[in-house]
């Protein structure tokens, strides 16, 4: 399945293009991009956000009284309390909720890491592979890549979270797992091209061994549409991980993540809307930035001029 | 094809619905019921949500009233033998089923001998192995149905025989596993006589239409000997397992009686539709078990720890905030045919910071402290209020050098496990299938030897004590009531001196209702057949 | 065209026969059993049980039991659901599921594709931001919040559509799930648009056509648009799937009988005819709409070919 929610067409479009039309030639293209991108301003303002938010989720909770699952047992249900110092409330625990959306922006910020890294690493080697050699090899892998877009990935990830039980970081390698289908097409598509170019021609000539030559030459120049998708993935983990807790197959108890807040918060928006409105609030803001990011990125690596 | 034939079906219902919600004098109760029924036929199911649909259009020899006790269901009347072993049923003249074929005694025997029949499958058929020969027909030691327990004297008389006197007999009787099917529909459709083209009811109501994943819907049954009393015409059950989302369609008007609610919205239901939750006492025990076949909880101090430590009145009115009562015994009270006082260990007054204290020392006795801390796997199934009170506990046992790791996982997975014994400490619930307190006590029995290995039935603990046996034994053969109730709760003490396993807490039943709704009578076993409702305005 | 499609169609089928197979595997490697709920069975009734669905038989034989059944088209019995066979309940959900995807499907491509040529001729001015940023909400907010919260604000304290349910099958009942779903896609498919547009409108036959003096509305309908709608029709195979499978948060808050729901809930109940059967529908969707797309593609591209 294309990803829980198909961003990636943008992607295969985009890679599609660069396996027909020739990547610029001249000048270079991270200087360029760079400058394009600082011109954006609401990617740069994004890309603040973004920084802060991390600093603050990884480093807030040293300066906050109370502990993530830590209970208060007089405080139970409590709206946001200063005095008590709980300044963004207790949940059905009596835990604290300032401590919680910390720790919850942390774990999905992990995940989100995790997960992406996961569908880079694979993506890449599956696609130079199958691009580089082409011909019998490369069928055989995109079939298989076409098979595996037919099953529905909830199904996966529900196997593989109940066979290798609770373990966050192994769920979110399992839909990491996932989504490096489409990463792979991309990759295959740019590697079809490159490896016509002349600096792949010397290198074989020069008796380099295939996957020296990958490696070396054909990665490398996979930074721009790699890059693109992978920020472009982000938003879809987190959004696929909120669902999956949703399910009650997310991050487990004592730790939280953003979706599992915002799944518990939802119920009781009513009568406990301090429950939603933090981690709702942080996982919006993170979104749209790194929806805007990714938009800056895309046009900055963009071969035409405007 | 199907397709279309579902379209069909789709807006006939659709128009039919409308046509009665438009007639004026169709009086229609919109019912929230939780789950799908897996089945209409009562053989097959075993769930409280499934109870609401098939007891509405089955009826057996005996039935409930509002409140939940017996009355006179099918059978107009009967008797008891001396000795307590054999209830002679006289059918009523006008029982019949909706398809115009009268009830006769020989549905009632067909139906047992089909519960009971291996074949059959029913998970439930246990409940009525009071019943001669039940339970080896049931394992298939018996195989000719014959000799089971239930005749037909003739086409208006059933009778049946006991294994022993069973003073809660009349009680299990009014359990769908007690109802009759039409012997002239199954005969010949077999286990598709539920299908809607073939079904037929002889209680108030019978159903016109199931759509899976949305609603049952039913219709008064006018051949029901006491039609003119059933006031509601039309039922729905809907299919919603969203809580929340059950409670915003009742607040919008859409649903008039809500059969669960989420506890979190307890308070602001009482302030803003006071007088519509109806919260309560219900027999059944929330509670968790200790796998003692596994160190160091085969160590009664270890579990005595566990116990003590557990503030449980916090449970209830905090964590999920519907005020369940805290359970320190093993039999829900007000549970009929037992003695006067609860079971109510010394402990449980003593002051908390004291038991923590009294736990601790346990702890370290039993070779477990800060520095050489338990570490301690609790297991429950995917539930909010069951993740809340783990959580709870969990920061509960921390003081007294517990380690807890917290493990969810779907019904299926949970249960499974705890029956293969590969947990440590799990969460359990029991609902009382009757009124009587070998139900509960029962789950505490050592299991049986079975093709040589143990099979513990539903006792995930593993406990087994000789006396307890022993004591449960006895009261299956005591005819005295007073004495048998002290039996049964000697056992009791014995089991829970012995933390067997730890109760939480009381189950309460929590119901919305409507204010035009009448004759929802509170109820321990928390059944309202809709017969006795009425709606007085739309 | 026709030769190419029928390859297409014939290698379909191992394609769903291995995915099939997967499925079936690893759904069985999974722990618990479609029979493992609160109350033991006692063993002979649990024994009769799996018999009942060859679930004592070794697992290869299940599986060929299963596949010689799919081959007649029987999808198998329900093991949660008793009566009912995978078959006819799909019968009777898909009906539902089809009809609010199709629905919201239709709304937001319109409205998407409307929002990104609206925001990419408008590139970078207010009006731009102001659009993305609408869709965008859509995207971000995860669609079980939404659907809580609309049916809270719009069902219970306006009171403007039900809150649920489709008894009555008037399409007011629809509102509100196909606003769930329809807005993330119409995000999607704007930026799709947007994108593609803008990239049009740069594009060396677009200026072309404008140095020939033509008016902006011929370049547009004529020269712009059809080749901007390339990506967005890519998009439009997996959408519409992801759509029939995303259904389920929606379903499940407001209580739809369709088949969303099915494929989650029955993984966790164990209900392997359900979760196969589900899955072989969703498979034949997808590559159905594949197949559909790129028979489309070539209409739009006149470049691409099929041999």
């Amino acid at each position: 399945m294309p990803g829980i929610t198909g961003k990636d067409q943008v992607l295969s479009t985009y890679a599609d293009k660069l396996s027909v039309l020739d990547a610029p030639k001249g000048r270079s293209l991270t200087q360029d991009a760079l400058r394009r991108l600082t011109r954006n301003k609401a990617a740069v303002l994004s890309i603040g956000m973004l920084v802060l938010i991390v600093l603050v989720a990884f480093i807030g909770p040293y300066f906050v009284p109370w502990g993530y699952s830590e209970v208060d047992w007089s405080n139970i249900r409590k709206p946001p309390n200063f005095e008590a110092q709980h300044y963004l409330g207790t949940d059905q625990n009596g835990r604290d909720m300032l401590a919680r959306v910390l720790q919850g922006t942390q774990m999905s910020l992990i995940v989100a890491a995790v997960a992406t890294l996961v569908s880079v690493f694979i993506g890449v080697i599956y696609g130079a592979v199958a691009g580089y050699f082409g011909g019998r090899v490369d069928a055989i892998m995109m079939r298989i890549v076409d098979v595996m877009y037919a099953l529905p990935y909830i199904l996966f990830v529900i196997i593989l979270v109940v066979m290798f039980g609770r373990n966050p970081v192994l769920l979110f390698v399992g839909i990491g797992a996932i989504e490096w289908l489409t990463m792979a097409r991309i990759v295959r598509g740019q590697t079809l091209t490159l490896k016509e170019r002349e600096f792949v021609e010397a290198a074989r000539a020069s008796g380099a061994k295939p996957f020296t030559i990958i490696l070396r030459h054909i990665v490398p120049n996979l930074t721009g549409p790699v890059v693109i998708y992978a920020t472009l993935t982000i938003p879809e983990i987190i959004i696929a991980e909120s669902f999956l807790s949703y399910l009650g197959l997310g991050v487990q108890e004592p730790q939280t993540s953003l979706g599992t807040l915002i799944s518990a918060g939802a119920p009781v928006a009513e009568v406990m809307p301090w429950l939603l409105l933090a981690p709702a609030a942080v996982l919006v803001t993170m979104l749209f930035c790194l929806t805007y990011v990714g938009d800056g990125l895309r046009d900055a690596l963009d071969p035409k001029d405007r | 094809m199907k397709i279309t034939t579902a379209l069909k079906a789709v807006t006939t219902a659709g128009a039919f619905a409308l046509m009665m919600s438009t007639a004026a004098s169709a009086v229609t109760l919109q019912m929230h019921n939780g789950g799908d029924p897996g089945s209409l036929d009562p053989h097959k199911v075993s769930g409280d949500w499934e109870n609401r649909v098939v007891g509405d259009y089955i009826e057996g020899l005996v039935t409930e009233d509002a409140g939940g006790n017996p009355i006179a269901g099918q059978a107009e009347s009967w008797e008891i033998s001396e000795d307590g072993t054999v209830y002679t049923f006289k059918l009523r003249d006008e029982a019949m089923w909706s398809d115009g074929t009268p009830v006769t005694a020989h549905d009632f025997v067909f139906a047992f001998q089909r519960l009971f029949d291996p074949a059959t499958a029913s998970d439930y058929a246990y409940l009525q192995y009071p019943i001669k020969n039940s339970a080896a027909i049931n394992s298939g030691e018996i195989t000719d149905f014959d000799q089971l327990g239930v005749k037909a004297l003739d086409d208006k008389t059933v009778e049946i025989t006991l294994e022993a006197a069973t003073p809660f007999f009349l009680d299990a009787l009014t359990h769908y596993t007690a109802f009759p099917v039409p012997k002239h529909l199954v005969e010949e459709h077999g286990d598709a006589w539920i299908e809607m083209e073939n079904i037929a009811a002889n209680g108030p109501y019978k159903i016109v239409e199931w759509l899976p994943g949305s609603y049952v819907r039913s219709e008064k049954n006018e051949d029901y000997y006491d039609a003119e009393n059933v006031q509601i015409d039309e039922v729905y059950y809907h299919v919603l397992e969203d809580q929340a989302a059950a409670l915003n369609r009742y607040r919008a008007g859409e649903f008039d009686i809500l059969t669960d609610f989420p506890s979190d919205q307890y308070a602001w239901m009482q302030e803003n539709i006071p007088g519509e939750t109806h919260v309560e006492p219900f027999l059944g025990v929330y509670y968790y078990v200790i796998n003692q076949e596994v160190e160091p909880f085969d160590d009664v101090r270890v579990r005595e720890a566990l116990s003590i430590s557990i503030l449980r009145e916090v449970i209830g009115p905090d964590i999920l905030g519907t005020g369940e009562i805290p359970a320190y015994g093993w039999v829900p009270p007000g549970t009929g045919n037992y003695v006067e006082e609860a079971y109510m260990p010394e402990w449980a007054n003593m002051p908390y910071e004291e038991r923590v204290a009294r736990a601790t020392e346990l702890m370290t006795e039993a070779g477990y402290g800060p520095d050489n801390p338990l570490d301690l796997t609790l297991r429950y199934n995917t539930n909010d209020n069951h993740q809340r009170i783990a959580v709870a506990i969990a920061a509960m046992w921390e003081p007294i050098g517990v380690n807890v790791e917290l493990f969810n996982s779907e019904v299926a997975v949970h249960y499974d496990a705890l029956r293969a014994g590969d947990f440590q400490v799990g969460r359990a619930g029991w609902l009382l299938d009757y009124n009587d307190p070998s139900n509960t006590l029962d789950l505490l029995k050592t299991g049986i030897e079975q093709e040589g290995t143990m099979n513990w039935g539903n006792n995930y603990g593993r406990y087994s004590n000789e006396e307890f046996d022993a004591l449960m034994a006895d009261a299956a053969t005591e005819l005295d009531l007073e004495a048998r109730g002290q039996i049964l709760a000697d056992a009791e003490a014995i089991a829970m001196d012995e933390f067997g396993a730890i109760p939480i807490y009381w189950y309460v039943s929590k119901n919305v209702v409507k204010p035009y709704i009448s004759g929802f009578e509170d109820n321990a076993k928390d059944v309202h057949r809709t017969r006795w409702l009425s709606k007085t305005e739309e | 065209m026709l030769s190419y499609a029928f390859r297409r169609v014939l290698s379909a089928i191992p394609i769903a026969l291995i995915a099939v197979t997967v499925c079936f595997f690893i759904l069985r490697l999974a722990p618990g059993g479609p029979f493992d709920g609160e109350r033991a069975l006692p063993p002979n009734v649990l024994a009769n049980l799996r018999a009942h669905y060859n679930l004592d038989q070794p697992l290869i034989n299940q599986y060929f039991i299963y596949v010689w059944r799919l081959l007649h088209g029987d999808l198998g019995p329900s093991m949660v659901i008793e009566g009912f066979s995978v078959s006819r309940l799909i019968a009777i959900g898909f009906p539902f599921t089809l009809t609010l995807a199709l629905t919201a499907f239709v709304i937001a491509t319109a409205i998407g594709v409307l929002a990104g040529m609206f925001a990419a001729v408008n590139q970078n001015k207010w009006p731009d931001y102001v659009l993305v940023l609408l869709v965008m909400v859509g995207v971000i907010i995860p669609n079980f919040l939404m659907a809580a919260l609309l049916q809270l604000w719009f069902g219970v304290y306006l009171g403007w559509f039900p809150a649920g349910g489709w008894v009555t099958g008037s399409w007011m009942h629809l509102v509100l799930p196909v606003t769930v779903l329809a807005w993330p896609h119409a995000g999607r498919i704007s930026r799709l648009m947007r994108g593609s547009m803008i990239e049009v409108l740069g594009s060396n036959y677009v200026r072309t056509a404008r140095a020939k003096g033509l008016g902006e509305r011929i370049v547009m309908a004529r020269h712009a648009i059809k080749p901007a709608l390339i990506p967005v029709v890519s998009y439009l195979g997996p959408g519409l799937s992801y759509l029939l499978t995303g259904s389920l948060a929606v379903e499940q808050v407001f209580g739809l009988p369709g088949i969303g729901k099915y494929f989650v809930t029955a993984a966790l109940n164990r209900d392997y005819g359900i979760v196969l059967g589900t899955t072989i529908l969703y498979m034949f969707i997808i590559l159905a709409l594949n197949l559909i797309v790129d028979l489309v593609y070539a209409w739009l591209d006149p470049k691409v070919r099929y041999r």
